[in-house]
């Protein structure tokens, strides 16, 4: 691991303004805007596909046309215009057959101001990556390390040509089609995202990583992540998201499926950086993410998540503990800044007996933002010695942010143990002079406190991944004082 | 070290500090004692720069330069430092990791870097035996659970590392039993030298008998009405503080 020394940390806690910000000029073959069935033919042709895959798309396309926003979620927004976006974007010289060597120069000057060479990946950290630019995926490193294994990991696009009999058997058995509109959108035209197979008692040796990254203006992305774990493997997998400045409003529809077989242990983490807006409120993603993982018999699926951008956020990664014994988690801390809005949470759906789930919520508002927790936890009927165990902490910065729960609890099961926390509190000036009174000053006496706040959650991530983690809470709460 | 003139100060327009003179010199030991609302926190307060106090007359001059016009951690960085009547909690940040943190950014602000790893630990040891500090109790996150003695030895450990020029030690002895007092007591002892002072804030004489000041001083109404030598504690000790304020008023 690289080292970070507090210095580099205060070199980059100078950057205030969103750093991600740029935009790469890159040319980009992008189709027109609009949406109907001929543009979800024309993305499954330009992708290459077989006959069913387009099939499938139409099918949610179809169904997609019949369902309408969901609006329960405590977040206010213009609604999307989805006939005024672009829905294949891709850079132009990227050729699928191409190796690593062969990737645009500007492509990977691109990477490296994301700070993730993908050289660099390669030799130091043992991570294999994934990056999708706008909808296109543009390299896999570590593919032939992991092949040995039998590992799969690569772009969706492309596992759905070479190992159609995975793809075919596992998609949208988690996240239907017609699950809910955005996953129905996204069903209907995702271009890209990343697929990953591990087979039978296999640990993934390296953690494995997309980055993902919207480019292009007036486009959506529409990334899809096929995840299966085999009967007692392990793996632990890690995504990392970031757009450049807009005053448009980007949107990002994303689908997640993971499935952990008999014994299995899935590992997911999360850092979404997409650009949240300005001070003002003007421009950011509109993060409009479905994730859900099903746990056969003694598996557990893990997902961690750092929520720091977006301008609206709407996302519940979940989890179904079909199988007996198995274990779900969610860990997430979500920042909320300026007039950022987000709506998070997940849902354990206890099926299998001795089942047991533990949801960690850290959420941090600062500015005008408003911050939702939003958690299910079902107990069927058949779920006996089921047990839950939520703590949904918030911690509020000055007068003008919301922090919100909402807890639904269903539990059909006499046997079950749940247990909710919940607290709420503000940084006090009282804690800040303590912190400047020992010689901290005050912005660095906020990024103590809210680490300290966040630390069961940060705990719970990669190393790399935590510090870098760190690093984008004090950023996204810079100038939040005062 | 130290020299405070005419000092008038006031939260919320309420005047609280009416005109405090004071010299305190390197070596020293100062007590102020008076009753409750007399102004002592309020004088430790804006001594450390706290934001809401605001200093409407005279001036605080620390080595001769006026620090009226210096944040709190400035102040800190030149040496100033306040035991906390009540100490604040910081869920998740560990008594180690906040300590390391102060005395990095201390260093930083002197243009030093940080204190190496090794030498941070040695210390941390050290002091930690001085006080009679368990090692576990540092892994804790700061004053969370703390019980009220935890809090007082904990804030002197921090003063221990900090190793400031002038201490003020709000009250703390309150919520200290007699064991725990002592403990306390002896790292100040042990810490006093020649070249740093100590201000000992008390509404009793009981601390005193441990930390002996060479000045006592009775605050009352917002100014220091009476000074004199440690015995004047054991007076306030026998007699209250009615007689001060008689004395005051006639």
């Amino acid at each position: 691991m690289n080292k970070y020394t507090e210095d580099d940390l205060r070199e980059e806690l100078k950057t205030k303004e969103y750093e991600y910000g740029f935009y790469t000029d890159i040319e980009s073959d992008t189709f027109p805007i609009g949406l109907n069935e001929e543009i979800v033919k024309a993305i499954s042709l330009k992708k290459e596909e077989p006959e069913w895959m387009t099939e499938w798309r139409l099918e949610a396309f179809k169904a997609w046309k019949e369902m309408t926003e969901p609006e329960w979620a405590n977040v206010h927004y213009a609604k999307p215009d989805f006939q005024a976006i672009a829905y294949y974007s891709a850079p132009k010289s990227v050729d699928p057959n191409k190796t690593l060597d062969d990737v645009d120069p500007d492509l990977l000057e691109m990477y490296k101001k994301l700070g993730i060479s993908v050289d660099e990946q390669k030799k130091m950290n043992n991570v294999a990556m994934d990056i999708v630019v706008d909808s296109v995926s543009v390299a896999t490193t570590f593919k032939k390390t992991l092949g040995e294994k039998g590992i799969i990991f690569m772009p969706i696009s492309e596992a759905i040509k070479e190992h159609p009999e995975l793809v075919r058997k596992y998609l949208g058995t988690i996240v239907p089609q017609k699950d809910n509109f955005y996953a129905a959108l996204n069903s209907a035209v995702f271009s890209d995202g990343s697929f990953c197979y591990i087979p039978k008692g296999v640990r993934c040796p390296m953690e494995l990583s997309t980055y993902f990254r919207i480019n292009q203006g007036g486009t959506g992305q529409f990334e899809r992540t096929l995840l299966i774990a085999d009967e007692d493997s392990y793996v632990s997998y890690l995504e990392g998201c970031t757009a450049p400045s807009r005053d448009e409003n980007q949107l990002h529809a994303a689908v997640v499926e993971l499935i952990a077989l008999d014994g299995a242990e899935i590992k997911y983490s999360t850092v979404q950086n997409w650009y949240p807006g300005n001070a003002e409120g003007k421009g950011g993603v509109y993060n409009f993410v479905t994730k859900r993982g099903l746990c056969e018999k003694n598996a557990k699926i893990s997902w961690t998540q750092v929520e720091t951008g977006s301008a609206v956020t709407w996302k519940y990664p979940s989890c179904i503990l079909k199988g007996d014994n198995s274990v779900g988690e969610f860990y997430s801390i979500a920042v909320t800044n300026n007039y950022q809005q987000a709506d998070t949470g997940t849902k354990m759906i206890h099926l299998g007996k001795n089942t047991k789930s533990t949801i960690i919520s850290k959420g941090i508002s600062a500015g005008k933002s408003q911050n939702s927790y939003r958690g299910l936890v079902k107990i069927s009927a058949n779920a006996d010695n089921a047990r839950n165990f939520s703590q949904c902490d918030s911690l509020l910065m000055g007068n003008d942010c919301g922090a919100h729960t909402f807890p639904y609890i269903e539990v059909k099961n006499k046997s079950a143990q749940i247990e909710h926390e919940a607290t709420t509190s503000k940084i006090g000036e009282d804690q800040i002079f303590y912190c400047n009174q020992r010689g901290i000053e005050t912005e660095k006496a906020i990024a103590l406190i809210v680490n300290g706040f966040s630390k069961d959650v940060l705990n719970k991530l990669p190393m790399e991944f935590a510090i870098e983690a760190q690093k984008l809470l004090e950023i996204s709460l810079e100038g939040s004082v005062g | 070290m130290l020299k405070i003139n005419n000092l008038h100060a006031s939260v919320d327009d309420k005047a609280i500090l009416k005109g405090i003179n004071l010299v305190v010199n390197p070596g020293e030991v100062h007590a102020i004692m008076g009753p409750n609302g007399s102004g002592k926190s309020t004088l430790a307060s804006v001594i450390a720069g706290k934001e809401e106090y605001e200093v409407t007359e005279g001036e605080i001059l620390l080595f001769d330069e006026n620090i009226d016009e210096l944040a709190a951690e400035e102040r800190a960085h030149k040496g100033v430092f306040l035991s906390f009547q009540y100490p604040v909690e910081i869920p998740g940040v560990s008594v180690t990791n906040f300590i390391k943190t102060a005395i990095n950014e201390t260093r930083k602000a002197q243009g030093l870097e940080d204190m190496p790893a090794k030498d941070m630990l040695k210390l941390i040891r050290e002091k930690s035996e001085m006080l009679e500090i368990d090692r576990k109790f540092l892994s804790r996150s700061l004053n969370e659970g703390f019980s009220g003695g935890e809090k007082k030895r904990n804030e002197i450990f921090q003063m221990a590392m900090l190793e400031p020029k002038l201490a003020i030690l709000d009250e703390t002895d309150s919520g200290l039993d007699i064991d725990a007092l002592r403990i306390v007591a002896n790292g100040v002892n042990k810490l006093k030298s020649k070249d740093n002072a100590v201000i000992i804030i008390t509404h009793y004489q009981r601390l005193l008998d441990y930390i002996v000041p060479d000045f006592v001083h009775v605050l009352h109404d917002g100014k220091i009405v009476k000074s004199g030598g440690k015995e004047l504690a054991h007076e306030l000790e026998e007699k209250g503080y009615d007689w001060i304020k008689q004395e005051v008023v006639t």
